[in-house]
């Protein structure tokens, strides 16, 4: 290790004293390229490519070589965490794009703190992310604590909802949400005939039975698709058309699927954007499809967002250095201090612990089977 | 609330539990055919039934397109069913249970718990070549309207009916008819044929059945094949009532089957039943306990919601275990010596 560090300051010092010689910098992706999760991990690395193919030949002219260097979790916190020593280990890498999932995010950052390795998250959504207020880990969409308010906020406001039936799946993630939601329903003066969790998968008809006895104006289900879409199959079929809403558990189009014909009246709140949703995600889509013969997903914009955040960071850290290549530690600082323009989710600051400080929930509508967006929820981190 | 509101809802109730039921007891069958010959808990029949599950899909699928009568769509996909499910069984017994019978019943019961692991993954890697995981039924167009609804001869029927809250889907009915029809020849087949006679020679005393001139190899086959075929048609009704199935469906409703039949007192065909339909019943009367704590102003029952409705379920088993061990409908042996 200590000959290649020697070396590559060999190097650099010769990149220096040459005025065509370059030097090269590198930013990582870390997502998960294999196993189930490796679709959404792919869209991240890809959509972090095409922004680091934008900002190459700016950063040749002062004297960068940019390249990015893509890194596989398998969606594991155990094979995220001895990535992120590797890429710590690579000194020419300043920041990182990543993580897919929370639970890979944090041993990974950690592992990255003591280094100063900047990341830049595009798509995790657990509190304790930034919670644990490290110096080099943010995230550009909102947090799960956003999630029950604004699901509440959209069922009083949007539904005008005035008796809500709450269900949860029983998982810490569908009872923390239900749990969020009711205190914000309570606030808004609105009424909870029920609330109750249930780990069933097939048979509801005792819930549907309450439902249609209490006639709520809106039933929110705290869960994921493949419960909820049942449950929905079979609220319709007893006849009930009452709006279903929930967190981005329900995003999936399988959820539709499952509903089938009762797939009709659903609403979900999620951090991903469907690509069509973004302002300015047309040309992103076109030139996506072109490079990588495949169809952008919510996921890519945002893995390209959170990459132009860190190549802005590197740019602003390379000029405040005295048009030197940055170190990490100035590349951190300038990733959490930093406005971050022309990005397709809009403009990007993180606040003292790097969660977005205007982030944006996007409210999904499912009519007839079919998805589309229905309200944009501007949402901010209790912190500022 | 008034009792006008209450009681259709209370009737609802019920009938949902009952519908539950007849899945349960169905399912419950095949496990108290197979305890009732060979004393053994075949625990791979919760994947036997999933599989029949999977074999409906499979037909519901194929035969979408064509224009073919929804019942004999149907009835295509229960014969399938029966077909497969029964001949996993069959193979089951004949490559897991045979070579181990004269082992301690520990044994065979493990190897149950094995070949129901197995048979998951292979059921999801079988779907899973073809891209998908929950299997969504779509049915017959018919299928998932009401009973006596709108367009059919017996609409006021159908009022009177939901007047006093039993609202019935026409796939509900189908439900019961099949169940209480395969219910009807299962009955037949054990007490009035001479095939159903062996089966029972040999549940009472395989050797000395053996010494009369039974093949009681054959018998404990035909008993596996008639089990595995009622949790092929035990599967398709599951997937027609609830809608959506993948491969690991089968442990939930394959437990609580287990434990009807433990109700009704394991090896009793009418106790199967008996207990499938109670254990629906309760689970769904425990689901809505907390709306009459509310009406009755008893905050402990309203914290009863349908989070408790398994637990419920199995607390009554255990209850009717304390005072009546073999169960509700079950005899007690008389060992003679």
């Amino acid at each position: 290790m200590k000959s290649t560090a020697l070396s590559l300051s060999v190097l650099a010092a010769l990149a220096l004293g040459s005025a065509s010689a370059q030097t090269t910098v590198k930013i990582a992706t870390l997502s998960p390229l294999s196993g189930g999760q490796s679709d959404l991990g792919t869209q991240i690395r890809n959509g972090a490519q095409l922004a680091v193919n934008e900002y190459k030949a700016q950063f040749q002219k002062l004297g960068m070589n940019l390249q990015l260097t893509a890194y596989d979790d398998q969606a594991d916190p155990a094979t995220g965490t001895a990535q992120a020593r590797k890429i710590a280990a690579d000194r020419s890498i300043l920041a990182v794009v990543g993580t897919l999932n929370s639970g890979v995010a944090i041993p990974s950052s950690q592992a990255l703190v003591s280094s100063r390795v900047a990341m830049v998250s595009p798509a995790n959504t657990a509190n304790n992310v930034t919670d644990r207020g490290l110096s080099n880990m943010n995230r550009i969409v909102a947090r799960d604590d956003a999630q029950g308010p604004a699901g509440a906020n959209f069922l009083a406001d949007n539904l005008k909802a005035k008796k809500v039936y709450l269900i949860n799946d029983k998982t810490a993630y569908g009872e923390g949400l239900t749990k969020e939601v009711e205190k914000a329903l309570k606030a808004k003066g609105v009424q909870v005939v029920g609330n109750e969790g249930t780990e069933e998968k097939s048979d509801f008809s005792s819930i549907v039975a309450k439902i249609r006895l209490q006639r709520p104006d809106a039933v929110y289900f705290g869960g994921i698709y493949n419960q909820i879409g049942v449950f929905i199959k079979q609220l319709r079929e007893a006849g009930i058309t009452t709006p279903v809403m929930g967190g981005d558990g329900m995003d999936s189009s399988e959820l539709a699927t499952i509903a089938g014909k009762g797939a009709t009246n659903i609403y979900f709140t999620t951090v991903a954007a469907p690509i069509d949703a973004l302002p300015a995600a047309k040309t992103f889509a076109a030139n996506f499809q072109k490079t990588f013969k495949d169809q952008a997903q919510g996921f890519a914009a945002f893995g390209y967002d959170a990459a132009k955040v860190v190549l802005q960071g590197i740019l602003a850290a390379h000029k405040a250095n005295g048009n030197k290549v940055p170190s990490r530690t100035q590349v951190e600082s300038a990733i959490r201090k930093g406005n971050f323009t022309g990005l397709l989710s809009g403009n990007v600051s993180f606040n003292s612990v790097g969660d977005r400080k205007s982030a944006t929930l996007y409210v999904m509508n499912v009519q007839g089977g079919k998805y589309r967006l229905s309200a944009r929820l501007p949402v901010r981190p209790a912190r500022q | 609330m008034d009792l006008a509101t209450l009681l259709p809802f209370l009737v609802n109730v019920i009938a949902g539990g009952l519908v539950l039921g007849f899945v349960y007891a169905i399912i419950a069958l095949g496990y108290t055919m197979v305890y009732g010959v060979l004393q053994l808990i075949n625990f791979a029949h919760s994947e036997v039934f999933v599989t029949g599950a999977v074999v409906g899909f499979e037909v519901f699928r194929v035969l979408t397109p064509s224009p073919m009568n929804g019942y004999l769509k149907l009835l295509i996909a229960l014969l399938a069913a029966m077909l497969i499910s029964g001949t996993l069984n069959v193979l089951i017994e004949r490559l897991a249970y045979r070579p181990l019978r004269n082992a301690p019943k520990l044994v065979p019961l493990i190897t149950a718990i094995g070949v129901s692991l197995i048979l998951q993954d292979v059921l999801r890697l079988i779907e899973g070549f073809q891209g998908r995981f929950d299997l969504t039924y779509t049915l017959p167009e018919g299928f998932s309207g009401k009973f006596c609804g709108e367009g059919s001869s017996c609409v006021a029927l159908g009022n009177t009916l939901r007047t006093i809250g039993l609202d019935l889907q026409l796939k509900d009915v189908i439900l019961i008819a099949v169940s209480l029809l395969s219910l009807g020849v299962l009955n037949y087949l054990v007490n009035r044929t001479r095939l159903g006679k062996a089966i029972r020679a040999v549940a009472q005393d395989r050797v000395t059945a053996g010494l009369m001139g039974i093949d009681s190899n054959r018998m404990i086959s035909a008993t596996f094949l008639i089990g595995g075929a009622l949790g092929g048609i035990s599967g398709v009704l599951f997937g027609m009532k609830f809608g959506t199935v993948n491969a690991y469906s089968g442990f939930d409703p394959g437990i609580i089957a287990f434990t009807a039949a433990v109700l009704g007192g394991i090896g009793s065909i009418p106790g199967a039943v008996l207990g499938g339909l109670t254990l629906g019943v309760i689970q769904n009367l425990i689901g809505v306990t907390n709306i009459f704590g509310g009406l009755l102003g008893i905050a402990n029952l309203e914290a009863i919601d349908a989070s408790y409705q398994r637990i419920g379920a199995f607390i009554v088993l255990v209850l009717i275990l304390i005072f009546k061990p073999t169960g509700l409908l079950g005899k007690s042996n008389v060992e003679k010596v």
